[in-house]
């Protein structure tokens, strides 16, 4: 009779080497077919990668791969939570858009004391975005209208909606430009760098993925929604109304993806930009993360770190050779889709989004 | 409100086959997967990818046939590492349609700046537009006749395309091979049909299909590559399959909709409408026709029973 001995090493390591090898793989596959797609293109991959590399990590660079991994994590997060449970939230930009301008207009069009106003904002940023994403849902639930079809169109006319006011009515007209009047100082998000690049938004952030990884892991509703992501029957023989449970993970979500639309606003810009919040295309890149991690929230922080430093890396890449910043947007499809190949997604049978009526 | 209605004449329905027939021929692609069980949603990666090859091809072969054939070709070339991964692979269709649409989106935007240097947009006189093609005999009859005449021949072609693939799918033998293997892949492969194979035809069929698509919006009406060109008309032609059941012709009238909604929005700006709200019109009328699908669906139900 052997006694009971520690785990010999590769005994704990297996596991761990087996949920990160498709990742790694696909992460090396990449970078192989976008050295091959440089090379064909007339570039020299080797200094391309070392400049993306040194550009993402290197010094004053490592602020803004921090600073950019936010909102990439956020809408990570805002995917992953819904993707969790079953349910397809494509939605993310249009959420993200209509959570940052709310916070822009009730920051600066709200008669509230500086501290309050900002909680404020942010409550009426994630309340907003959640009821965007609670629509998708409504339409599923009522219409049978396919989330994945319905979030996804719902993109276009909070996209075009946030333009026109930002355009039009609220428009500050004597910077020329479209984009909201500046948000009071004292209701921003508090600076941690010299270059403002870092902000308080990051812990923000971090604490958001920490709470998603709590109640997804830990609390009830977090079971009957992992339980649903796996096998929508099976929650609806334990008793589970799946349509409620739909409604909160898509307001959830949607929440999510407003605060992280007024973290960028309040932490970043100041105002609400227009296409400040679709041009870095976060919402697609956190996708991106929720996809690559298996929508587990711990996985979407370290994927969007990842994500944010190939992105940073993409920038500096540009100012230090001619290879086109672009280049990042391509590897990180590639790394998605070599990722996809490998593995079968546990994130839904899609049951989830039918109901019985 | 009459100004509104001023807008429905007759150069708003010819000018409707312009936004129609991308849709078209988006959702032809998108109907022959579902056909054979593929669900295929990186339609509009492979149109913008199309609209891209388009230009590449007409600037370079100075013709629109050269751009053209190339949106084809490249279109069928992502369907294919689609096919690949999807079919072969196993990958899962919704997560790999999804990644083939941001590569798309990426790989567009990577070589408008590596092989013309311009960001944003590319406008250059050498690019070859399809042009019209005015039939004097077409054009003479009454009614139908200013609405049919005067199309670029990609849009002639789109509605051959049509026909082509409701003979093919109803009439031809593999076209039933093609139904059978989407109904029920285990009972057409105890037939003998070869699934895979025919499943990566679809998929090559619905790259070439979307691949069209995107040159007549690159070509046919204005001649340049606009940085995501395809705006989201390919997700709007998913809609459109599911809209006409996976049936040519039904297919084809729920594109005139979406089409003819496009089409309306954009003469819309014309009265000083703001922009923005005459661009949201195509995607309003898109859910609000889903909405239509299934209240439909339910009293035919209640109908029955």
């Amino acid at each position: 009779m052997q006694p009971k001995a520690a785990l010999p090493f590769s005994a704990t390591m297996r596991p761990i080497i087996n949920t990160l090898q498709a990742p790694l793989l696909a992460v090396l596959g990449a970078v192989l077919i976008g050295g091959l797609i440089m090379l064909i293109t007339g570039h020299n991959p080797l200094e391309a990668y070392w400049a993306m590399l040194e550009g993402a990590v290197l010094g004053q660079n490592l602020s803004s791969t921090l600073s950019r991994a936010a909102p990439i994590v956020g809408m990570g997060l805002t995917a992953a939570v819904a993707f969790r449970a079953g349910f397809f939230n494509l939605g993310g930009e249009g959420q993200l858009v209509l959570g940052g301008l709310t916070t822009a207009l009730v920051a600066i069009y709200v008669p509230l004391p500086a501290p309050l106003l900002m909680l404020v904002a942010f409550l009426a940023a994630a309340l907003v975005a959640g009821l965007y994403a609670w629509l998708a849902a409504f339409f599923q639930f009522r219409f049978n209208v396919p989330l994945l079809i319905s979030t996804l169109l719902l993109n276009y006319p909070a996209r075009f909606f946030a333009s026109y006011l930002t355009t039009h009515p609220f428009r500050d007209v004597p910077s020329g430009m479209a984009q909201t009047y500046m948000v009071p100082a004292a209701v921003n998000l508090p600076p941690l760098s010299q270059d403002g690049r870092l902000h308080a938004g990051i812990f923000i952030t971090l604490g958001l993925a920490l709470l998603a990884a709590f109640v997804i892991n830990r609390t009830v509703v977090g079971y009957e929604m992992r339980m649903a992501g796996l096998n929508a029957n099976f929650v609806r023989y334990g008793g589970v109304d799946l349509r409620r449970l739909g409604y909160r993970v898509m307001f959830a979500s949607g929440a999510m993806a407003g605060i992280v639309g007024a973290i960028e606003v309040l932490g970043v810009h100041q105002r609400y930009i227009d296409d400040a919040l679709t041009s870095p295309l976060y919402a697609w890149v956190g996708l991106m993360t929720a996809l690559l991690s298996g929508s587990n929230p711990l996985g979407v922080l370290v994927a969007g770190l990842f994500f944010s430093a190939v992105q940073t890396g993409g920038f500096a890449l540009e100012r230090a050779t001619e290879v086109p910043r672009e280049l990042s947007r391509v590897l990180q499809a590639l790394i998605i889709l070599l990722v996809a190949a490998r593995q079968r997604f546990h994130f839904g049978d899609g049951g989830a989004e039918e109901s019985k009526e | 409100m009459t100004e509104f209605l001023n807008i429905f004449d007759a150069t708003l329905l010819n000018s409707t086959f312009r936004f129609v027939t991308p849709i078209l021929l988006a959702a032809l692609g998108g109907l022959i997967c579902e056909r054979v069980g593929v669900f295929n949603i990186a339609l509009e990666g492979l149109m913008l990818t199309g609209a891209f090859a388009a230009v590449v091809g007409s600037y370079y072969a100075g013709s629109a046939v050269g751009g053209v054939l190339a949106a084809a070709l490249a279109g069928a070339a992502l369907a294919a590492i689609f096919a690949l991964f999807a079919i072969t692979l196993r990958g899962d269709m919704i997560v790999l349609g999804i990644a083939l649409n941001l590569l798309a989106a990426g790989l567009t935007v990577f070589l408008l700046r590596t092989i013309f240097g311009v960001k944003g947009a590319f406008q250059d006189p050498s690019i070859q537009g399809l042009g019209k093609i005015d039939l004097p005999g077409l054009e003479a009859l009454p009614i139908l006749g200013p609405l049919l005449s005067g199309h670029s021949w990609l849009i002639y072609l789109s509605w051959l395309l049509v026909l082509g693939m409701q003979l093919l799918l109803f009439r031809h033998a593999l076209g039933l091979r093609m139904r059978g293997v989407g109904e029920h892949p285990e009972a057409a492969a105890t037939l003998g049909v070869n699934v895979t194979a025919l499943r990566y035809l679809a998929v090559l069929l619905s790259g070439a299909l979307c691949g069209l698509a995107g040159a007549q919006l690159s070509l046919g009406n204005v001649t340049l590559f606009v940085e995501n060109m395809s705006a989201g008309r390919g997700w709007i032609a998913v809609v459109a399959v599911m809209f006409g059941q996976a049936h040519p012709l039904g297919v084809f009238a729920a594109s005139l909709l979406f089409g003819l909604a496009d089409s309306i929005g954009f003469r819309l700006q014309g009265l000083q409408m703001p922009s923005q709200f005459t661009g949201m019109v195509p995607y309003v009328v898109t859910l609000v026709s889903l909405f239509i699908v299934e209240a439909q669906r339910r009293r035919r139900r209640r109908v029955a029973a």
